[in-house]
């Protein structure tokens, strides 16, 4: 039957761009875990300030690479506020920073219902076009979010392998005591891990919001599955990270198509379940000792 | 601090101003007194002391933008009738809450303006799961309890004698009183795509029924949860041979949804109905609403003015600061939910009308209200009920109004179909009259 077919590559193309949004959303929950040990329960809130910046600016300016620049850097702001003024006062100390952030994922939430207001707004997709399968038609601008979203991927493994900041922040993760003695400023990679978290989780809100709208609440849903995400891939395993991403934007798409949505989430969560069971580290976590 | 201790004559100070206070507030109002004491400042109270409504708002959560016009739409009433002289000669106070958009905040609300704040009657609710999750903790503490919600929660007779909708009509009358236009105009296969919670189960349940009394056929069921923010993966359930579709959605996806049921359809447009629950608070002119053009959508109270609209539509489209188009006089981007928060106002000149006809003085009194509303059988149109007349049924504590249908035309709402009071309405499944107070 020629609708299977069609199915199959509607559910395909459904995962590639979650999976793409997912990665990046999820792969700074992850990296401010690995270098700074800290659950951040106010990640999505960054992801939100993302898409809301991004109405902003696109509507003051009507540009929407206007949008996509100074987004990352609104969220990353927040972030360093964030982290000069409640993390690094509590001495990063893990269950501390916990209970913070959820009071800073409320706070932030708060504020923008307070400054922005309860309405969903739309932004305008940079590029508008549909790409007619014989079966049904597509959005263009999702596959453009997929492939800017691997640009994005594809900088970040660039900067955490190839530059010195990225050899530094791969340092504190590894030993942070050790790291300070060789001299590594390890308060300033913190701060840096922690906005450069933001940039990536405002990075993915800006790409979704011509897709999504800017809602004050969107960050509660992207939170939910950057930890599922995280926690198959291993929390604080970065190539973890994107291949569960993928791995649970394809199961999402296959199952929602194939079968039901309510099942591909229900899926996802046994999925999680189940490394949580067998597999406590996550598909790629470092051995704890 | 043993340098600051508070001497003896300072204590009396303090005591003699509390004093004063208290006896003050018997003449300035109750200002947080005691259920005994509350009786005893009413039995002998002036004509001044203010009769407190408690306001159930969505301030917060998917709500919200309910929530906001509900607010202004109550605000607006409250001076109306202040203006008139206030309720049975006294002046009307709200006293609102939020409650999150959640059932179990919803239940906190209830008893923190029932307990704490001591008010005479709570109002406003919207959300059915709230509702359901509220109303009966209201039914537990005895205070009239009337939604604004459009749910058949109330009409069904799982609530209670204390909750009553007058301001609204329920989804079930809503549906029936559509379903002969949508299957006679846009087709007999119909799939139906509905929010998968109990305000969606109205529709399916009381559609399906209607729709195949006239002939229709439900082609697919569709239910999508409330956390959804994608919906491309759905419409593969929606079967090819589908003649309309019959959207109902709330919440921010909407825009998503609509965007994405046009790149996936594309020029193979089924026919489109839509209800304006999910574009309430939606300006049609959005970037990404252009599908919609030609489709219909049900109004209860249509949002753009019409030529024709009476003196009291056009009063009371001033009064709540609303512009010909639907949205705010303040601004035109701020669109109300002109099809729900009409209910605010209405139910509020209801409790008017039933504190005045039943003598209400003090909760003691709540026999009497509630009896009051039970015989209420219809409302004339005019400024206390600007959406038009009603029929009230005292027994479901359910009240009947006319529908709209009206096309997407050129970014705007036209009413294109005007339903009659009697084609919504149904046999009564319950009697709350019977349930003791």
């Amino acid at each position: 039957m020629s609708l299977d077919l069609g199915q199959l590559v509607l559910a395909l193309l459904e995962g590639l761009t979650s999976g793409s949004i997912i990665a990046l959303t999820a792969l700074g929950l992850s990296l401010v875990f690995g270098v700074m040990r800290i659950v951040n329960v106010a990640h999505g809130e960054f992801y939100m300030i993302g898409a809301v910046t991004a109405w902003y600016v696109s509507t003051a300016t009507g540009s929407f690479p206007a949008a996509l620049l100074v987004a990352p850097l609104v969220a990353g702001g927040v972030a360093l506020a964030a982290e000069r003024l409640v993390l690094r006062p509590l001495e990063y100390k893990p269950e501390a920073t916990i209970v913070a952030t959820i009071g800073m994922l409320y706070i932030i939430q708060q504020a923008v219902l307070s400054i922005y207001g309860p309405e969903a707004r739309a932004v305008v997709a940079p590029v508008a076009f549909t790409i007619e399968f014989p079966w049904f038609g597509y959005s263009g601008y999702k596959l453009v979010v997929a492939g800017l979203a691997a640009l994005l991927l594809l900088a970040t493994w660039l900067l955490i392998t190839k530059t010195t900041l990225g050899l530094y922040m791969r340092a504190t993760q590894q030993d942070r005591e050790i790291a300070q003695t060789f001299g590594v400023p390890v308060h300033r990679i913190y701060a840096a891990s922690f906005a450069l978290g933001a940039v990536l989780a405002a990075g993915a809100g800006v790409l979704i919001v011509p897709v999504q709208q800017a809602h004050y609440l969107m960050g509660l849903d992207a939170l939910l599955l950057s930890f599922m995400v995280v926690i198959v891939g291993g929390l604080g395993s970065l190539k973890g990270t994107v291949v569960a991403a993928f791995l649970i934007g394809l199961i999402d798409g296959l199952v929602s198509v194939l079968f039901s949505p309510p099942l591909a989430r229900i899926v996802a969560s046994l999925l999680v379940a189940l490394v949580l069971v067998f597999r406590t580290r996550g598909l790629f976590g470092e051995q704890t000792a | 601090m043993s340098g600051r201790r508070i001497t003896r004559r300072q204590a009396f100070k303090a005591a003699g101003v509390l004093v004063g206070a208290s006896a003050a507030s018997r003449f300035i109002g109750p200002l947080s007194i005691d259920s005994a004491l509350r009786s005893a400042v009413y039995a002998g109270a002036p004509s001044g002391t203010p009769l407190r409504i408690g306001f159930q708002v969505h301030r917060t959560g998917i709500g919200a933008t309910y929530g906001k016009w509900y607010e202004r739409t109550g605000a607006a009433a409250v001076a109306e009738i202040n203006g008139m002289g206030g309720i049975g000669g006294r002046p009307v106070e709200l006293v609102a809450e939020d409650d999150g958009t959640d059932p179990k905040r919803g239940v906190e609300v209830v008893e923190k303006l029932a307990q704490q704040h001591k008010v005479d009657f709570i109002f406003g609710t919207l959300f059915s799961h709230v509702v359901i999750a509220a109303a009966p903790r209201a039914g537990e503490l005895k205070i009239p309890y009337l939604v604004v919600s459009e749910g058949y929660h109330v009409a069904s007779g799982k609530m209670n004698r204390y909750t009553f909708q007058p301001g609204i009509t329920d989804v079930r009358a809503q549906v029936t009183a559509l379903a002969p236009w949508i299957v006679k105009n846009l087709g007999k296969k119909i799939t139906m795509v509905y929010p998968d919670y109990a305000f969606g189960y109205d529709h399916r349940d009381f559609f399906s029924k209607a729709a195949e009394k006239q002939g229709g056929k439900i082609a697919a069921l569709v239910p999508i949860s409330l956390a959804e923010s994608s919906f491309t993966k759905f419409f593969p359930k929606i079967p090819k041979d589908t003649d309309a579709i019959y959207h109902v959605m709330v919440g921010p996806g909407v825009l998503t949804f609509v965007k994405e049921l046009g790149e996936f359809f594309g020029k193979r447009k089924p026919k489109l109905f839509g209800f304006i629950d999910s574009l309430e608070g939606v300006d049609f002119g959005t970037p990404g609403l252009e599908y919609l053009e030609g489709s219909y959508i049900w109004e209860a109270f249509p949002r753009y003015a019409t030529g024709d609209d009476t003196q009291a539509k056009k009063t009371y489209r001033q009064k709540v600061g609303v512009d010909a188009n639907g949205a705010s006089t303040q601004d035109a981007k701020d669109v109300s939910t002109y099809s729900h928060m009409f209910g605010v106002w209405e139910t509020l000149f209801v409790i008017k009308d039933a504190v005045e006809k039943s003598g209400y003085k003090s909760p003691s009194d709540y026999k009497g209200f509630i009896e009051a509303i039970e015989r209420m059988e219809a409302f004339s149109a005019g400024l206390a009920h600007p959406q038009g007349p009603k029929r009230f049924n005292g027994k479901l504590h359910q009240v009947y109004a006319q529908q709209f249908v009206s096309q997407v035309s050129g970014k705007k709402l036209k009413v294109v179909y005007k339903t009659k009071i009697e084609d919504g309405m149904y046999a009564p499944e319950a009697d709350y009259t019977k349930q003791p107070l």
